[in-house]
């Protein structure tokens, strides 16, 4: 793989990611997960399925257009290429309080990748775009391909949720990073799954969701005590 | 969203959304120019309890009716801090910016700065020309310090009562804050401190850089304090 990526996948990449616990913070609230390290280990497994898959699969997408639809040379419609696969992950993402994250997160990392791997591809996300399109676009400007950007994607949808895990509860963070290895062949078949959604047209993207976690989300942002934004 | 409408939004820092067409302050991944169209950026930053927000409450007091001021606070875990300013009365409430920090108050102002970045630049946009914005770091440790791509100085704010052997301690917020401030000297004879201990032990770790003493009990406009910003952001906007 190469170094420009390991730098994305980073978790001390300074793109505000240490401040969102991936939804473990509302579900510490609400009593759905502990210190016991199964319910933590399934929280991560239901997130890969959800927020991994449906982050992979857009941020594949992304990579893919980046190669395809750069603005300079404008292709015909490539603004309206990029306000489509916006609109998919709107409707995909069903909590206010989510899409808000996802792009305060995704300005973060535009900031981050503009200085790091300058592109003309970033002009066309306006200044507020989905985090997994930000990330999708910044893996082809460091020269990555759609199933690195579904990898990475995957990656951050589950390190960040055990990073919080291990703040919030003090758990050990060893036994934490064997369950989170042993999830490792489950995270591979997702990127597998995502990286086919690349090439197809977005309103084919998948559609995973997780109602509970929507609904603890616009909680937490009510919430008087919050360690995490989100 | 109308401007006005989400200017305040982000201003209180509630939920909206972002629509991709929406006129922002364009991204430019470099530094911003060191003085064109920002304010000046000065950190407050020192342990839990020291005084910060006290502190950044009278600095608003006294330098809010001279410049186009702006406050972001770093709470740990909840918005106590900007809730506690926007009460006091002493700034505009939709002046006052809260960012969330996922229980590492040092990250999000040394590592990973995006945030706040986002919040100051929020704030410049709402309130342009923004002369100075204080950001307040949550309450942390000795090991504190401010990132330089986020504020221009900073004030690092210990307090007496936490032991006059303190600044002997050092640490980077200590010996690297561009002003030290030592708070609540009006306690000192009751704890025990030894003012002058303290004194001497902070120049020596400093080498020099200045020293403050203040009791805002005894001086509530924190007069020292706010000079010493007017003079550096002064010397910031000379270059």
């Amino acid at each position: 793989m190469r170094q420009a990526l390991l730098l994305l996948a980073d978790s001390r990449l300074p793109a505000g990611a240490h401040a969102h616990s991936g939804g473990v913070a509302p579900a510490v609230d609400a009593g759905l997960v502990d210190h016991d390290l199964t319910l933590v280990t399934d929280f991560l497994r239901g997130r890969l399925h959800t927020a991994g898959l449906l982050a992979a699969a857009i941020a594949a997408r992304a990579c893919h257009l980046a190669g395809t639809h750069v603005p300079e040379p404008a292709p015909v419609g490539a603004a309206a290429v990029w306000a489509e696969l916006d609109g998919e992950v709107d409707a995909r993402t069903p909590a206010p309080e989510q899409r808000k994250v996802s792009r305060a997160q995704g300005r973060a990392l535009l900031r981050v990748a503009r200085g790091a791997f300058p592109h003309p591809g970033y002009a066309a996300l306006g200044t507020h775009p989905h985090h997994p399109i930000a990330l999708g676009v910044a893996v082809h400007a460091a020269g990555g391909t759609p199933p690195e950007a579904a990898s990475l994607a995957v990656a951050a949808a589950i390190s960040g949720p055990a990073s919080a895990a291990v703040r919030l509860l003090g758990l050990d963070p060893l036994a934490l990073t064997a369950a989170h290895a042993a999830l490792a062949p489950m995270a591979d078949a997702v990127v597998a799954d995502a990286t086919r959604y690349a090439d197809q047209p977005s309103d084919a993207l998948p559609a995973p969701s997780a109602p509970l976690l929507d609904l603890l989300a616009q909680a937490h942002a009510r919430s008087e005590v919050r360690l995490f934004a989100s | 969203m109308l401007p006005d409408a989400h200017a305040q939004a982000h201003a209180a820092g509630e939920p909206h959304d972002h629509d991709v067409f929406e006129q922002h302050a364009p991204l430019t991944g470099e530094a911003a120019p060191r003085t064109a169209g920002r304010a000046f950026r000065v950190g407050v930053g020192g342990p839990v309890g020291s005084g910060k927000t006290a502190l950044v409450a009278a600095l608003c007091r006294t330098l809010g009716p001279e410049m186009q001021l702006g406050v972001v606070t770093n709470d740990i875990y909840t918005t106590e801090d900007a809730d506690f300013l926007r009460r006091s009365g002493v700034l505009a409430p939709e002046r006052i910016a809260a960012v969330e920090t996922g229980c590492c108050p040092h990250t999000a102002v040394r590592d990973d700065i995006a945030a706040n970045l986002d919040a100051v630049e929020g704030l410049e946009e709402s309130f342009a020309p923004l002369e100075l914005v204080l950001v307040e770091s949550g309450g942390d440790n000795l090991t504190m310090t401010f990132s330089r791509g986020l504020v221009d100085v900073q004030l690092f704010v210990l307090d007496v009562s936490g032991g006059d052997k303190v600044p002997r301690k050092g640490g980077p917020g200590v010996t690297g804050s561009d002003l030290l401030v030592i708070n609540k000297t009006d306690l000192a004879p009751l704890v025990g401190a030894d003012l002058g201990v303290m004194d001497r032990d902070a120049a020596a770790v400093r080498r020099g850089k200045p020293v403050v003493f203040q009791s805002l009990r005894e001086d509530p406009s924190a007069s020292t304090v706010a000079e010493w910003i007017r003079d550096a952001r002064k010397a910031w906007l000379e270059g």
